[in-house]
């Protein structure tokens, strides 16, 4: 195995371009090296980010968005005060990601291009419309943070390419968001399912909102009927009750050790319903 | 055969050793530094007792690979004891009993001093969530609980704000 | 309760204060060594290749290759492992669950290991091992085996205890049975009648320091073992006899020891290891990963049990029958047994029947741990015991006190109790601010008991006084949660002296005679006996080295805090001997000065406890969350009342967790979903509150100060506690453990069906 290090974005694509057997891209680490320690990759190259100044920081953006460097790691994001406030959903559902040891160490982009179903960002970001900065031999290019997982530890990137930044949308006032999962224990777990939801209040009442989930599917889902469903009200119990429906039925979960299809369906909706009446309360309404 | 040279500072000395690229830091620090306080319980990051500070912050040396150290600065519990002394945390360890087997509790010092330099002052409930990463099977995190309460009581009386 | 000091006679000074333990300071600063610390010259790094296959019949393995990698020094397989003429069949069984042979019987079973130059070429060496396996049918659940059609795991096994003798082997090992009176006449006598089904899945000691040993043969045949293990001495002679050795010419160190509660009172990789260094003539360290740990090592029976609870409606018990199947692993054990002498210990019962049955599976052979098979039987028979009471309109605390063991009765095991403390426990319990406490909406309050034989077994220590007064003591039973602190108590207290004065030292099997296990909780109770007559020995001969320096006759001098004393008028002027004067002299007056004992600590004292726990239930999600637990147990008496706590709390915890979410997960394949700390899901720090405690001392006649083993019983009432919670929190009851989230919403939901 070789490890490197570059300080720049287009040395460490030319590196992993240029190698014709597995390379990886090394951020936190957190799952790459379990899978190195369970024999499961054996990587040709490793190539480690965190010396490339650019993904090491969280930056305001001229249109008043955040970009979060792929390197940064969860504790940073949660010490952003800037980035809690506008985004309070997206930093809580990167504080979930282990305990303090792998907030020293996690990152967002890592969350999202290890592709797992039950990635606790991926649907926070979703929700939030969040894109990807991504560089490669062809150039930059940005796509929505949906676009990156195609199922399970899958991913569109192409072979050269990394992600070198999470691109967050400025925050219009009265906005709120919210991200809740689901674990058996309190810490040191992972999401049996996941619901995140964003919303925008005119007038007291939803005029924009974003759900999705986590866990019910092979990668994270947005959940359109379920946005749809609490836009235009104060979060009423018609209007939750039809968001509950709407998150059910979009959920095609599958049986394994961390839960049931049928736990998993019901959950999704209890979830769904509580990040809704966070996030509205965030944004400032009052049913 | 390939391999690294890694030149870091740890615990405040400037060492350098020696070692394949794939080689975590956990491994390196205690087949190559000797750094036998450090342990595996897991090798995966869900069991703490690998904890470890890379430049002040708190990881797990199992997910980190050695060359990553390269430059930076590690502590690790031997690190903790200073000028001869132990550290309140250690001492406040022996005194409440918070161990048992002992196997985690150097993982269980190096967080909690972690959790003590950010919050001198942590509630009960943050200081559970902050040594959640750290698994405990033999005392049911009571008494390491209250021992971390009362280290943080002395170390606050002893620095006056 | 105050300790009877009628029955001891003597007013403690030092047992019962909260001393520093001797090895805190190692343990706190990173020098305390394990059993993956040590280090040899040119020693090897061991792996050992399991197989992937529930069942699987071994057709050929080539080692070829792996022996041709550069680096490789020794690769073994079952061929390197030759059955001794004359191995015990247990034995005979641990060495064939150490290295598959023939067949591989569960996933992560071994079938080859290596010994290398270093890490990397050992995992190399790893992958280029060619198995050849032939997938053979498995059975991994209990109920399962027990059918008729199941794949019948070994041909040699034919249930005993079973008329007539069958004709076919099958998966059942044994039946056992223990009792009293007549169980028909006894449920027609009762008014009302529980009768309930439950399971349980395996779980995992979950001790943090994975399996590890040092292995070093020479090439003159004799050897030694560093491992971390709770009983160097029954190691020894294990090892010694699966590979042929004589057992003085293999010398076993325990490490300290990174957690046990039974899971290292087994050999498991130790005697490849051995093998490894026999045949690459080099020390090998081989460390379990977390994944072996949990594949191959340890785990408890998964169980099955019915259990019917027979009452009059004014609160008697009378008749009660359980029928308990429990998994021992590939192998057989006697985990059914132990669950029928467990399962009604708490109550007088004059018509019991407990039936147990053995089964194998094609899971990891079933190891110890803390009050193995107890905790299962305990949830059936407690789960019942508060729905009957419910049935009878009865507090679920009264209805057991009216029912509850007494010093005099007839255990349905076999012994007339002594005295006893399941009954001081209940009273404690009743009593107790906490169940007054007033709870929220969903939150619910349960309680149970539980019981643990406690045992004693072989010990051997020596007692040394230094020329300057100081103390060695040498036990042979490995500390494995604070015992040295203890040990050292007891030393200082019987000799009169401060126990600053006194050091512990655990012994290599070089160093003493044989020690059983720290096991069965009888570490500071057996060896605690063996130090106490240890001393009393030494004090003998301080009493005569004394009696020399005076130039008086020996009768004449008497041992009183910490020093001789000449009794009589005739010596009216003599200044009492410290043990420090004694010691200085004693180059002159004899030698070294020491006192040793053997004993078969016989005489433990059962031990009782009662818990109460709150519960608070999601009714949306089924998650829940532990409020508050009390743990009330009899220590009989304490020694380092800190230890005593601190055992009762982790025996808590590890209940708490084994009722809520730790469970083995085997897929279809008969593979093992969850080998490791995210997905087998052990209580972190924010999962728990405090776990209050309040240690009761009804003195145990058969040791000297009144101790009672008090390490395994904590774990016996949780799983009921909570489960009798639960129901108490949310209206269902659960009978499959773990409780976990999915399970408690699945209730409930059915619960709201029913309803309707």
């Amino acid at each position: 195995m070789r490890y490197e290090s570059p300080t720049t974005t287009s040395e460490a694509a030319t590196l992993l371009a240029g190698e014709s057997g597995e390379a990886f891209v090394l951020a936190g680490g957190t799952d790459l090296l379990v899978r190195m320690k369970n024999m499961m990759v054996e990587p040709e190259l490793v190539v480690d980010v965190k010396r490339i100044p650019t993904m090491r920081s969280i930056e305001i953006t001229d249109d008043g968005g955040f970009r979060i460097g792929a390197a940064v790691p969860g504790v940073e994001v949660g010490e952003h005060e800037a980035l809690g406030r506008a985004w309070p959903g997206i930093v809580e559902a990167a504080g979930l990601i282990g305990s303090d040891q792998i907030q020293g160490r996690c990152t967002i982009v890592g969350n999202v291009c290890n592709a797992s179903p039950a990635a606790d960002t991926t649907p926070a970001l979703i929700a939030a419309d969040a894109q990807v900065e991504i560089i490669g031999p062809k150039g930059q290019r940005t796509i929505p943070v949906a676009k990156v997982a195609t199922g399970p530890g899958q991913t569109s990137l192409t072979k050269g390419e990394l992600v070198e930044a999470i691109l967050l949308p400025p925050r219009p006032a009265n906005s709120g968001d919210a991200y809740l999962r689901f674990t058996p224990r309190t810490e040191m777990d992972i999401a049996v399912v996941g619901a995140a939801v964003s919303l925008t209040l005119k007038d007291g009442v939803v005029s924009k909102a974003r759900v999705a989930l986590g866990a019910v599917a092979p990668t994270a889902i947005e959940v359109e009927p379920a946005a749809a469903a609490i836009v235009g009200s104060k979060l009423d119990d018609g209007a939750l009750d039809a968001l509950v429906k709407a998150c059910r039925a979009a959920c095609k979960p599958i049986d394994d050790r961390r839960g049931t299809i049928e736990y998993r369906t019901e959950v999704a909706g209890v979830l769904a319903k509580r990040a809704a009446l966070i996030a509205f309360e965030r944004a400032g309404g009052i049913q | 055969m390939s391999g690294v040279l890694v030149t870091t500072t740890i615990n405040g000395d400037a060492v350098q050793f020696a070692c394949p690229e794939e080689e975590t830091l956990l491994d390196a620090l205690r087949d190559r530094v000797g750094l036998l306080g450090v342990k595996e319980g897991c090798g995966t990051g869900d069991c703490g007792a690998c904890s470890i500070t890379l430049d002040g912050r708190l990881v797990c040396s199992c997910l980190v690979l050695a060359a990553e150290a390269e430059g930076r600065e590690v502590t690790t519990v031997e690190g903790l004891v200073e000028g001869g002394k132990l550290h309140p945390l250690q001492e406040n360890f022996i005194s409440h009993a918070a161990l048992q087997c002992g196997i985690c509790t150097p993982g269980f010092l190096v967080a909690a001093k972690s959790l003590l330099d950010r919050n001198p002052d942590p509630t009960e409930t943050e200081i559970r969530y902050a040594l959640a990463g750290n698994l405990c099977r033999c005392t049911g995190y009571d008494k390491i609980v209250r021992a971390v309460q009362s280290a943080a009581k002395e170390m606050r009386a002893a620095k006056p704000a | 309760m105050k300790h009877d000091n009628s029955y001891t006679g003597q007013d403690f000074k030092v047992i019962g204060t909260r001393v520093k333990r001797p090895d805190g300071i190692d343990k706190v600063t990173g020098r305390a060594r394990y059993g993956a610390d040590a280090s040899l010259p040119g020693q090897l790094v061991g792996r050992i290749l399991r197989s992937p296959h529930a069942h699987a019949r071994i057709k050929s393995i080539d080692i070829s290759k792996a022996e041709a990698l550069q680096g490789v020094k020794a690769v073994v397989t079952a061929d390197d492992m030759p059955v001794p003429q004359g191995l015990p069949g247990d034995l005979a069984h641990m060495l064939e669950n150490s290295m598959a042979r023939g067949r591989a019987l569960y996933d992560g079973h071994a079938v080859a290991a290596v010994a290398a130059i270093d890490a990397k070429t050992a995992r190399k060496a790893l992958q280029l091992i060619e198995v050849d396996y032939e997938p053979l049918p498995h059975v991994t659940d209990v109920d399962a085996a027990m059918q008729p059609d199941a794949p019948v795991i070994h041909d040699w096994i034919y249930t005993s205890g079973v008329d007539p003798k069958p004709e076919k082997p099958s998966n059942v090992v044994q039946r056992t049975e223990f009792g009293l009176g007549d169980i028909d006449a006894g449920f027609a006598e009762a008014d009302v009648v529980v009768e309930r089904s439950y399971k349980t899945e395996a779980t995992h000691q979950g001790y943090i320091e994975p399996h590890a040993c040092l292995a070093n043969i020479r090439p003159d045949g004799s050897g030694e073992l560093w491992v971390t293990t709770q009983g160097p001495f029954v190691y020894r002679n294990v090892c010694a006899q699966m590979l042929g050795m004589d057992i003085a010419k293999l010398k076993v160190t325990s490490s300290e020891i990174g957690g046990g509660f039974g899971g290292k009172t087994h050999v498991w990789g130790e005697p490849v290891a051995l093998a490894l260094s026999r045949k690459a003539n080099r020390p090998v360290k081989l460390v379990m990963t977390r994944d072996e740990v949990f594949r191959a090592s340890g785990p408890t029976s998964s169980t099955s049990m019915d259990i019917k609870l027979g009452a009059t409606r004014d609160g008697k018990l009378v008749a009660a029958r359980a029928e308990m199947r429990y998994g021992n692993g590939a192998f057989p054990g006697i985990w059914g047994m132990l669950s029928c002498m467990t399962s009604f210990a708490c109550y007088e019962i004059a018509n019991c029947k407990a039936i147990g049955y053995d089964v194998v599976l094609n899971r990891p052979k079933v190891a110890a741990y803390r009050a193995p098979s107890a905790p299962m039987a305990a949830f059936g028979v407690e789960s019942a015991m508060d729905e009957l009471a419910a049935a009878i309109s009865m507090d679920p605390v009264e209805f057991r006190l009216k029912n509850a063991s007494r010093e005099g009765g007839q255990s349905h095991y076999g012994p007339v109790w002594g005295p006893i403390g399941i009954r001081a426990t209940l009273e404690a319990v009743r009593d107790h601010p906490h169940m007054k406490a007033p709870l929220g909406p969903n939150q619910g309050r349960g309680m149970a008991c539980g019981f643990w034989f406690n045992i004693g077994g072989q010990t051997c220590s020596d007692l040394n006084v230094g020329i300057d007064g100081t103390v060695t003591l040498t036990v042979g039973t490995v500390d494995v949660g604070g015992s040295r602190a203890s040990l050292g108590l007891i030393a200082a207290e019987e000799l009169g002296i401060a126990y600053e004065q006194v050091s512990v030292n655990i012994g290599d099997t070089g160093s003493l005679g044989h020690n059983d296990m720290t096991e069965g909780s009888r570490g500071t109770f057996s060896s605690g006996m063996a130090a106490i007559f240890a001393a009393r020995n030494t004090i003998e001969v301080l009493r005569e080295r004394a009696a020399k320096m005076w130039g008086i006759p020996v009768e004449d001098v008497t041992w009183e805090a910490g020093q001789a004393v000449a009794k009589g008028s005739a010596h009216g002027n003599l200044k009492p001997l410290t043990l420090k004067d004694i010691a200085a002299k004693s180059p002159k007056t004899g030698g070294p000065i020491a006192g040793h004992n053997e004993v078969v600590a016989d005489g433990a004292g059962v031990s009782f406890a009662s818990h109460i726990c709150d519960i608070e239930v999601d009714p949306e999600t089924g998650a829940t969350k532990v409020l508050r637990y009390t743990v009330v147990q009899d220590a009989g008496k304490a020694i380092h009342p800190d230890y005593v706590e601190g055992q009762f709390q982790g025996g808590a915890a590890q209940g708490i967790g084994w009722a809520l979410n730790e469970e083995y997960i085997y897929g279809k394949d008969g593979r093992l979903q969850n080998p490791g700390f995210l997905d087998y899901r052990m209580p972190v720090c924010s999962d728990l509150p405090f776990i209050d405690t309040k240690i009761l001392e009804i003195p145990n006649p058969g040791h000297p100060y009144g101790v009672r083993g008090v390490g395994e019983t904590s774990i016996v009432p949780p799983l009921a506690a909570i489960g009798n919670a639960l129901s108490n929190a949310v209206g269902v009851r659960m009978h499959h453990v773990p409780m976990s989230p999915p399970r408690i919403l699945k209730a409930l939901r059915e619960a709201e069906r029913e309803a309707c």
